[in-house]
């Protein structure tokens, strides 16, 4: 789960990792008292869920209070657009008002799990500001890794590593390995996914402090973070996704026009990609889950026809466990329940599956069977008007 | 032969008592798995369809003589049920579980490492020696003995491969369904290294998707370390960058792990990759037949 920059700088903070003082306002007018409380001289940082803001126009620095309302004004309501928004860009219900740090230096530092070591992995670098993954293809030598337990937390030789290759020294030395530990510590105690501090400031005064976090939650062990898992802002999530997470579907929207429901998530990215093989372009992802349950079927097919630019479905299913008879019950009732009327693919294999063919050719449903996987994937594709 | 799970494996299910647990324990019974005990902390003397239930894994090993483990326990507690079970001398442990945190898992690969317990999961299938023994959700009917090894990240598309595979009458010597998790117990190179080894396997079906750099470091294996012909497939092609795809692990990060870049270390290595899921039988085929003609 992704949670705003204000919401991951308040959980780190909990847990010693310096951040800047700010405040948190949705109202511009807000920002006066805030921008007079914090010095006068701050940040305004709209808060959305995608990196890139301050290239989009999202942040901005205000020189005094009267200043800080104008920016808030112009950033409230905007609709940001950054390359991780796509064209359609994010409206901003939320600001943070920050003091403005004398900075000397911006450094990037993030933890993230290395799933080949099996360890989270601490990475440094002195190219703040700049993304990883950038500094990873052009300068791969000026990342600085160091893998710890989090279980243990952080060794202090590995700490000294990081922050001598940075090239932090005197108070900044001292605070940056400190800064470091924290971070860590934060990583294992809130079951962080992803902790993204960029850049990390030191400033002229020595000290060393989150200017940015991003921080994802692994969604697995949000039951033992009730605090964290209240930040979820789903005005940040598309809304059909937010509707099919209420029906435990794993559906993902996509823009093509052939909507796809399978059991199995495996199974359901290799539909999608046969689809696309065939000259045509699903419309989502969604595991409808192992049982292929008539009433999931059903809250699938809601889901799938309220996007408005599906004019085909591909139902695939390989029943295992569950019978294909019972999967073609399911199916045909859950397709006269929400009286579907766009062409309808089904192709189903697995146990019962003559009984499943004969229930759905016996259904009154106008609906093309399947034969096989590619033998499917073409007949939807047809059925949409043919390859793109 | 086969890896790791055959006709004299006796297993243990963690969570018996459990809907899940005892519904998949029958279906295993059905297919001639051996279970012979049922593990739920506070519930022993009980029987589940004449399985005897014990408070502890280490009970039902002393008084059972089980080997291997099946869990099905909930999530929050399953890191701690493996544990148990590989503290009880278990030598292999499935488990079913999904929804396990990634911190749990990394202490879990850290207590295991040097042990001799061998854990496939969490969130995945299980695996299957057909004919001799089922240790997991997968329909058991699938499956037809043979020279085929089959190691995967997905549950239903693995089914899809078998399959494909018993049509062909391809049969399978083990298939080994890995999970989806970011932090799986067993890896493709713990398979491809088995059925490496394995005599009866003759050739392997890979199943890979988007997430993480499994598939490359398993083509660097395979073109270092396996003689035998390799098939794969890679789902996942058109899956959007920074979104999960249902599995925990299936995801493109920061432009890394697309399977563009899998299927291209995968075909560097010599590996044969089928172009859609409804070909991967018939890649394998290919694949062991143009070995043979060398």
């Amino acid at each position: 789960m992704k949670i705003h920059e204000y919401q991951g700088k308040e959980v780190l903070a909990q847990h010693g990792v310096p951040v800047p003082r700010g405040i948190v306002i949705t109202d511009a007018e807000a920002a006066r008292a805030a921008a007079e409380e914090l010095g006068g001289r701050v940040v305004v940082k709209a808060q959305i869920h995608a990196g890139g803001r301050g290239k989009g126009g999202g942040v901005k620095l205000a020189d005094n209070p009267d200043e800080a309302v104008k920016l808030a004004n112009e950033i409230l309501g905007m609709t940001l657009i950054t390359k991780q928004t796509g064209p359609e860009g994010k409206l901003v219900r939320t600001v943070l008002i920050e003091e403005a740090l004398p900075i000397d230096r911006e450094l990037y530092l993030g933890v993230v799990l290395d799933r080949t070591e099996g360890f989270p992995v601490m990475m440094a670098s002195k190219f703040g500001g700049m993304e990883i993954e950038e500094v990873a293809a052009e300068n791969p030598d000026a990342i600085l890794k160091a893998h710890f337990d989090p279980d243990v937390g952080l060794h202090p030789y590995l700490s000294r590593k990081l922050a001598f290759g940075l090239g932090l020294e005197g108070d900044a030395f001292k605070s940056g390995t400190k800064f470091m530990h924290a971070l860590a510590k934060a990583y294992g105690e809130t079951d962080a996914s992803l902790l993204e501090i960029n850049p990390l400031v030191t400033t002229t005064d020595g000290r060393v402090v989150a200017l940015d976090a991003k921080m994802n939650v692994d969604d697995s062990a949000l039951y033992r973070h009730k605090d964290i898992a209240e930040m979820r802002d789903i005005h940040e999530e598309e809304p059909l996704e937010v509707e099919a997470s209420k029906f435990d579907l794993n559906y993902i929207k996509l823009d093509g026009n052939i909507g796809c429901m399978v059991n199995g998530a495996g199974l359901a990215m290799g539909t999608m990609d046969i689809i696309k093989h065939y000259g045509g372009e699903p419309a989502n992802f969604l595991d409808v889950g192992g049982d292929a349950s008539q009433e999931r079927v059903a809250a699938a097919f809601r889901i799938l026809l309220s996007d408005s630019s599906v004019k085909g479905v591909l139902v695939n299913i390989f029943g295992g466990i569950v019978r294909c008879d019972m999967v073609a019950n399911g199916v045909i009732a859950a397709a006269k329940e929400v009286e579907l009327s766009i062409p309808l693919v089904v192709r189903l294999e697995g146990t019962n599956v003559e009984a499943g063919r004969k229930a759905l050719a016996e259904s009154g449903l106008d609906l093309i069977v399947g034969e096989g996987m590619a033998d499917a994937a073409e007949k939807v594709v047809a059925a949409v008007g043919g390859a793109s | 032969m086969s890896i790791w799970v055959n006709s004299e494996t006796k297993v243990v299910v963690q969570g018996l008592t459990g809907k899940e647990g005892r519904f998949h324990s029958e279906k295993c019974r059905e297919y001639g798995t051996k279970i012979v005990a049922g593990v739920t902390p506070g519930k022993a003397g009980q029987d589940v369809d004449g399985v005897p239930v014990f408070n502890t894994v280490e009970d039902a090993v002393a008084e059972t003589g089980a080997n291997a483990s099946l869990i099905f326990v909930p999530p929050p507690f399953a890191a701690d049920a493996i544990l148990e079970a590989a503290d009880a001398g278990i030598e292999v442990e499935v488990c079913i579980s999904e929804g396990i945190p990634a911190r749990d898992m990394v202490r879990v690969q850290r207590i295991l490492q040097g042990l001799p317990t061998r854990l496939i999961g969490g969130n995945c299938p299980g695996i299957i020696t057909p004919g001799e023994c089922k240790l997991g959700i997968m329909p058991g009917h699938i499956s037809i003995p043979g020279p085929i090894g089959v190691v995967s990240r997905s549950g239903t598309l693995t089914y899809e491969a078998i399959g494909q595979l018993t049509a062909l009458e391809l049969g399978q010597s083990t298939c080994v369904g890995i999970g989806g998790d970011a932090l799986p117990g067993t890896n493709f190179i713990d398979c491809l290294e088995a059925f490496e080894e394995d005599n009866v396997t003759e050739g392997i079906v890979m199943i890979g998707e988007i997430g993480g750099s499994a598939e490359e470091d398993a083509a660097d294996f395979i073109s270092q370390f396996v003689s035998k012909p390799v098939a794969a497939f890679i789902a996942g092609q058109t899956a959007p960058p920074g979104r999960r795809m249902g599995h925990a692990g299936a995801i493109i990060s920061g432009g890394k792990g697309t399977a563009a870049d899998k299927i291209a270390a995968l075909e560097a290595a010599g590996i044969a990759v089928a172009a859609t899921p409804a070909e991967i039988g018939t890649t394998m085929k290919k694949a062991l037949e143009s070995r043979s003609m060398v």
